[in-house]
């Protein structure tokens, strides 16, 4: 099996009583796009923090690119890109400039500099504003920019925080191909940390979910909606009762039935691929009235959701 | 020294856009009023570097730097620039003195730049070639802002990494300032009467050059220790 690029063994961050990340034990394979999903004040911001060894971890320890954080940080930030939770770009020096600046920080000839200015601006559709200073631009060609000076040294591996947040969907979807594309290409690992569940649905191969400090669930978006459950129908109407539930309950094929939205959603997950109708008959028979009967599979959104009510339940 | 090179460039290219065309025009005002006005109405005395001349042209550099070196850490932490440049692999030390290169040679320029117009200006007002009567003196004058330029370099950085805004920064300088003030008239008064006045002149300055640049090695080296990733990052 090959060494992952990120391993974290019980890493925690404590401030005083509170536990930012709280004994997070943790494999990111390289070559993938892994999401690190989890509502504001998570502990995601902290995490990236800790792997980039910007902060000392109060116990436990982490190693990102075969290196310690504790000991060798600066050998992992030589090695990865990052754009934090703010674009931290110069505003009043132009786009060409800010990058210019971060392809002297990695050393990178000038030459080499000016080639990768022009590639990476081209593919972003930014080449033709390079001279303008980066705070006339809007929020979401910042953003672009940004990505682009994360990923300008070719690092094996980046780290993304929260880069679409406060974005309307157009601008997020954008962005998100760019950034789809872009990593594609380069064969860059990506640590995104995201509370935007169609963006971790699109880009990533593995999700993890955080909630205040401790790692809830790790695994491909597929393992995690086969935990939330396999096919399931979803049935809009009215006169759904106890009664009617518990007769749905006894069905060898259905695992679960609830009700939600004021009792006029039904959501029943089958064990297998069997036939909703007998279900809709007994549901009709029972006194209900069914407007409409969709079948599908638990989303992300779902398996979010659940962790997120489980969490709260205990 | 290659990362350096690179805080240097990055610094005054954000000192010219920072501030555009009001950071030159604030530069060429201090060296209008201090190396044109002053001397052209002083005439050859100016050239004496007495104890007025040479407080005029210290207090240069240093109030100029006290105006905007709050910003070196603590603006960059405001304009949310300085957590990306922290995640690079810039190390500390190239950041910090990159900031304090940048700003003391600006300050210390501008210093330069009144002592070496001073003469010329003498020498057009009086209609005959003039210059500093004691060369020892005129060195003393540039080394002396050379430290002076360095102390406030220094000791700004430093404010500015431990406070979270610039005007907190500045706040803190501008009471430093006043404290150092009053702190040198107070040693100044309780010391013997007889211990300034069996100094020469250039002996004085000798050792206030000497004070400044063990003052200065040590504020520098307060500046290095206390640069710190993860406190500044918590910050």
């Amino acid at each position: 099996m090959p060494e992952p690029i990120i391993h974290t063994e019980h890493l925690s961050r404590f401030y005083g009583t509170v536990k930012a990340v709280d004994d997070l034990t943790l494999d990111v394979p390289a070559g993938i796009v892994f999401g690190f999903l989890g509502p504001n004040g998570a502990g995601k911001t902290t995490t990236i923090h800790l792997l980039l060894g910007l902060l000392e971890p109060t116990k436990g320890q982490a190693s990102v690119l075969g290196f310690d954080t504790r000991t060798h940080s600066d050998h992992i930030r030589a090695r990865s890109g990052a754009l934090l939770e703010f674009a931290g770009l110069y505003e009043r020096m132009s786009a060409e400039d800010n990058l210019d600046l971060y392809g002297r920080i990695y050393h990178m000839s000038a030459p080499d500099r000016r080639a990768r200015i022009k590639e990476l601006l081209s593919h972003l559709y930014l080449w033709e504003r390079r001279k303008d200073p980066v705070g006339k631009w809007s929020r979401g060609m910042k953003q672009k920019l940004a990505v682009a000076r994360a990923l300008f040294h070719h690092p094996p591996l980046i780290f993304l925080d929260e880069p679409t947040a406060g974005f309307d969907p157009l601008a997020a979807a954008a962005l998100r191909d760019d950034l789809a594309g872009i990593v594609a290409r380069e064969g860059t690992t990506v640590f995104l940390n995201t509370h935007n569940l169609t963006e971790a649905e699109r880009l990533c191969a593995q999700v993890g979910v955080i909630r205040q400090g401790k790692l809830l669930i790790v695994g491909s978006p597929d393992e995690l909606r086969a935990r939330e459950g396999g096919p399931r129908a979803e049935i809009v109407g009215k006169g759904f009762t106890e009664s009617m539930l518990s007769g749905l309950r006894a069905r060898p094929e259905v695992s679960r039935a609830e009700l939600h939205g004021g009792d006029t959603h039904l959501t029943i997950e089958l064990r297998g691929e069997d036939r909703v109708a007998p279900l809709v008959t007994l549901i009709v028979q029972s006194g209900g009235e069914i407007e409409e009967v969709r079948r599908g599979k638990a989303s992300l959104e779902d398996v979010f959701l659940t962790l997120m009510s489980e969490e709260e339940i205990e | 020294m290659s990362d350096i090179w690179t805080m240097i460039w990055k610094e005054s290219k954000e000192l010219i856009f920072q501030s555009g065309w009001a950071q030159l025009v604030r530069a060429l005002l201090v060296i209008g009023i201090v190396g044109v006005a002053f001397p052209w109405r002083a005439g050859t005395a100016w050239l004496d570097l007495s104890i007025f001349e040479m407080l005029a042209l210290l207090w240069v550099p240093y109030i100029y730097i006290i105006s905007f070196i709050g910003d070196a850490v603590a603006g960059e932490r405001e304009r949310h620039t300085l957590e990306t440049l922290l995640a690079s692999r810039m190390p500390d030390r190239a950041i910090l003195l990159g900031k304090i290169i940048v700003t003391v040679v600006y300050a210390w320029g501008t210093a330069l730049a009144i002592l070496l117009l001073s003469p010329a200006i003498v020498s057009l007002t009086t209609g005959s070639w003039a210059f500093y009567r004691s060369l020892d003196l005129f060195l003393e004058a540039v080394a002396l802002a050379f430290l002076i330029s360095l102390f406030a370099a220094s000791a700004g950085v430093l404010i500015s990494l431990r406070v979270a805004t610039v005007r907190q920064a500045q706040q803190i300088l501008i009471i430093g300032t006043i404290v150092l003030i009053f702190g040198a008239i107070l040693v100044i008064s309780v010391l013997p009467a007889g211990l300034f006045s069996s100094l020469s002149y250039p002996q004085f300055l000798l050792i206030v050059t000497a004070v400044l640049a063990l003052l200065d090695a040590l504020l520098l080296g307060l500046s290095l220790a206390s640069f710190r990733r993860s406190h500044l990052i918590s910050l």
